[in-house]
């Protein structure tokens, strides 16, 4: 099998990939994110648990603007996400500057968002054809070398309605990575998969750690959590409670709600 | 011998097919009676009435009927083309987070919307009054010169259905999920791209369908454009009616005509419909020539044994 590695564009420096300052997170009255600070290094895969409403799927979709946060900073890969700093002023970025972060970060939905006009070959060659220009040609090989890394090479003439669960959201990873992303993000990308479709998606995963890409993974599998996780963070109500090594945190937590969260879902 | 169980698959007997009586439908035996009765007594009725139907036939073909269903024709193709791409724009102006666009396509579909199709064509045909003469800088000329019948005609419906067609459109895109939306930026699309690549065919489903509806009624409503002197096929109609004396035949021969335009494209719309189907359903159902090839071949396959022997 061919690895992924060359379809990965290595970070710029050690410096964080991310790396989120007391960001906060209002919609309307109701306050989601209650100010977090974390950092991802490059090639890390960084897990992020905790119950539903917690807020980790909204800071996950601050990551590359998809929702604008309200206080705090928000750097990917050493760049101010959304804005541009000129002394102490913010500017917003223009949509095609927003448009231009967004190229190198790769995002995986858990409701796969796939297009389904397209073919499985289409909707992964879109992207770098619209938005890198790139010749028909070279986006259609690349696209057909992700789709066999994801074992869907068989499946490219298919439309989205065609292939299961599971096949869909592998089509949707090879999607994000036609883009040559520096950083991927996952937003529970197996929670509404059938639970014999899960490992497929989890398997492709994996490998992807393995060839080196920087990783956040919002899921609930406490499993795939464990084995290719670096880091691990359990967020509740806004805040991040609890941070550490997934062996360390899932096996030994220290706080009484992440002992309780785990309780239930281990 | 302890394992007991009889490992010998079951004889494959078919198993007795059922063979119930069908429930007896009286209620659709009597309806079909009364429906055939009304349609017999209706065609009697028209029989005998005081219409002289030799003449169809006559002017069915007649060289203006012709050539004012032509017009019919191409204006309210072109009123629909011109209606159709300005409601993409109001549509797309009417969703903008830019509130003077959205305002400005409020206040168009609301008036062009609130008021007659009729009342609109008389204003472009009478718009000399406001504008006398028209002066585009490189083109000046009156403005009486310059409105045709055609171009009277063409302006008035073709604004009036860019008001329905930016609702219509304005559904469409609403109709597609916003994941779909997040996926393409989450790309690096702009908003752009991702109207044009992603949301408008997706949303061609739903707008296609209503599409049809009002290109069917534009054939129909394009006969007030002979109030502004359009010689489309009502104009042409009254014409001869009013030499031939012959007017309520007249009118039957514009119907004949209008039918058959509206069911062409009734056809037209129903292959236009697959084309934007594709990727939503795992498989089509055949078109009705596909049916008719397969059904021919059916029968050409049980006729050939026979023919053998």
């Amino acid at each position: 099998m061919s690895s992924l590695a060359k379809d990965i564009t290595p970070p710029s420096s050690g410096a964080p990939m991310v790396k989120a300052e007391g960001v906060h997170k209002s919609f309307g009255l109701s306050h989601i994110l209650k100010g977090i600070d974390l950092e991802v290094l490059p090639r890390e895969v960084f897990c992020l648990i905790g119950p539903s409403g917690s807020g980790k799927s909204t800071f996950l979709r601050c990551i590359n603007h998809l929702e604008k946060i309200s206080a705090g900073r928000l750097y990917v890969d050493g760049h101010l996400v959304g804005y541009r700093q000129h002394g102490d002023k913010l500017y917003e970025l223009k949509e095609k500057e927003v448009a231009a972060q967004r190229r190198d970060i790769g995002m995986v939905f858990q409701r796969f968002n796939l297009f389904p006009h397209m073919t499985a070959l289409e909707n992964v060659m879109e992207a770098p054809i619209q938005v890198k220009r790139e010749s028909r040609a070279t986006a259609r090989e690349r696209a057909q070398r992700l789709l066999d890394r994801v074992g869907l090479g068989d499946r490219a003439g298919h439309y989205p309605s065609q292939l299961s669960g599971g096949q869909q959201q592998r089509v949707a990873i090879a999607r994000a990575l036609a883009m040559q992303p520096k950083l991927m993000l996952f937003d529970e990308p197996t929670s509404a998969l059938d639970p014999e479709l899960v490992g497929e998606v989890l398997d492709v995963m994996r490998d992807l750690a393995e060839d080196g890409m920087t990783m956040i993974v919002v899921t609930h599998e406490m499993g795939f959590a464990r084995e290719v996780g670096d880091s691990l963070v359990f967020m509740d109500d806004g805040v991040v409670v609890e941070s550490g090594h997934p062996r360390d945190v899932l096996t030994n937590p220290q706080h009484d709600r992440t002992k309780s969260f785990l309780s239930k879902v281990l | 011998m302890t394992d007991t169980v009889d490992k010998t698959p079951a004889p494959s007997v078919p198993p007795e097919q059922i063979k119930a009586i069908p429930v007896r439908h009286y209620g659709r035996w009597v309806s079909g009676v009364v429906v055939v009765a009304l349609v017999v007594l209706i065609g009697i009725a028209f029989s005998n009435a005081k219409i002289n139907y030799s003449v169809i036939p006559d002017y069915l073909f007649d060289q203006g009927i012709v050539a004012g269903a032509w017009t019919t024709l191409y204006i309210s193709v072109l009123a629909m083309v011109l209606g159709v791409v300005l409601g993409v724009i109001l549509a797309v102006m009417r969703l903008s987070s830019n509130p003077v666009t959205s305002t400005v396509s409020w206040f168009y579909i609301w008036f062009f919307r609130g008021t007659p199709v009729l009342v609109q064509l008389l204003l472009w045909y009478n718009i000399a009054l406001v504008f006398p003469i028209l002066n585009l800088g490189f083109y000046k000329d009156e403005m009486n010169q310059v409105m045709t019948p055609v171009l009277t005609a063409l302006l008035g419906l073709g604004l009036n259905e860019a008001a329905y067609m930016s609702e219509i459109v304005r559904a469409g895109i609403q109709s597609v999920d916003e994941g779909q939306t997040e996926a393409s930026h989450a790309l690096g699309m702009t908003q752009g791209q991702t109207l044009r690549r992603v949301i408008l065919p997706q949303a061609m489903r739903v707008i296609i369908p209503p599409t049809g509806n009002e290109f069917i009624n534009m054939l129909k409503t394009s006969s007030l454009a002979y109030a502004v002197q359009l010689p489309e096929l009502i104009k042409k109609a009254t014409d001869i009616s009013s030499t031939s004396l012959a007017v309520v035949e007249m009118y039957f021969v514009a119907c004949i005509w209008y039918l058959f335009l509206t069911t062409i494209f009734s056809i037209v719309q129903y292959y236009i419909e697959r084309r934007y189907a594709r990727g939503s359903s795992r498989n089509l159902p055949p078109t009705p020539l596909q049916r008719l090839r397969k059904n021919l071949a059916r029968w050409g396959s049980f006729r050939r044994p026979e023919v053998a022997r």
